[in-house]
């Protein structure tokens, strides 16, 4: 296999990385309305942590991102 | 249609190759990044100015609109850093704004600069050399404490102090990568369901069988459309998160040891 096809075909594998991602996020996003919807007083307190998490858990699939798009343009 | 393509910087005016003491000899111009940051430091002035401008007790709507993104970050700064805080909220307030100022105009008007890995990482690096100055200044070498987090019991520490060192090397590189994938994501995907628009109708104007790719078309651009919608929203989220991690690691070197 020449280098240019194994470099296409790692970028794809690559973006498998958002999978987890993807459960992260829904999860909290899940929980977070869960919990919400049991205690909507203290819901408005919490939307900070929300976001948080939600980005922390989303920069690991922005790092399989950037490893796809360096993969096939880098 | 190349979706990397937007992503380019162009000289827009040229001083050629200049000299520099310790960097050496580097290429000087003034690109559509730099125009675009330009504008973004202007919207904002404007923008200030025009909220602070004949000030009441009770806002106008112009001065509503301030106040309430002023408000949002000291709320979220005092709730986090504390009192002690106060004297670091002009930082986090300017980088919220100019972030979202860039994000903002990146979408709708200029070159987005956020997707530059480079400005990105200066905005990470000057967080976390901020951390690192308070944390010295205000700490001295108890600043090292931060790696032993309390109430480990003796036999776990040599395993968590490695994890914690390693997560504070890895803040600044997760801080940049996650504003400039975010910004870059978006906007490939914009470009590409833009791109298919014009594929689509290309392949219509081709006539016979091609007539199918009309719905294609609309429900292409309809995808557009919606992923604006969520990039404006993006655009909004992600300055803003960059605002609280900034709080966060700020706080953890304020609020050394005995934080609330």
């Amino acid at each position: 296999m020449d280098i240019a096809a194994a470099k296409q075909i790692g970028a794809g594998l690559a973006t498998l990385g958002m999978i987890g991602a993807g459960i992260g996020v829904g999860n909290i996003f899940g929980n977070f309305l869960s919990g919400a919807l049991r205690n909507p007083a203290a819901a408005a307190s919490q939307i900070g942590n929300l976001f948080v998490g939600a980005a922390l858990a989303e920069a690991l699939g922005i790092l399989s991102f950037v490893l796809g798009i360096l993969l096939k343009y880098g | 249609m190349d979706p990397i393509e937007q992503f380019r910087i162009v000289k827009l005016i040229d001083f050629g190759q200049v000299d520099l003491p310790l960097i050496g000899k580097t290429d000087l111009a003034f690109t559509n990044s730099h125009l675009a940051m330009t504008i973004a430091f202007l919207v904002i002035v404007a923008f200030m100015f025009i909220v602070t401008a004949n000030m009441k007790v009770v806002p106008s709507r112009t001065q509503a609109v301030g106040e309430t993104l002023f408000g949002m970050i000291d709320n979220m700064a005092d709730s986090m850093i504390g009192a002690q805080g106060r004297a670091l909220f002009p930082f986090v307030f300017t980088v919220f704004m100019f972030i979202l100022a860039m994000n903002v105009l990146g979408l709708l008007l200029t070159f987005t600069v956020t997707s530059q890995l480079a400005i990105t990482a200066t905005f990470a690096a000057l967080t976390i050399g901020l951390v690192l100055v308070i944390g010295f200044v205000k700490n001295g070498l108890g600043f090292f404490k931060l790696f032993v987090p309390a109430g480990v019991p003796w036999y776990a520490i040599w395993l968590v102090i490695p994890i914690e060192f390693v997560s504070f090397l890895l803040r600044p590189f997760t801080l940049a990568l996650r504003l400039f994938g975010n910004m870059l994501g978006g906007h490939v995907a914009l470009k590409v369901f833009a791109g298919f628009v014009v594929a689509m109708g290309a392949l219509a104007a081709g006539g016979g069988f091609g007539v199918l790719g009309i719905p294609g078309a609309g429900l292409s651009l309809a995808m557009v459309v919606a992923l604006t919608a969520l990039e404006c929203l993006v655009a909004f989220l992600q300055a803003f998160v960059f605002a609280v991690l900034t709080c966060i690691y700020l706080n953890d070197v304020v609020n050394l040891g005995h934080g609330h």
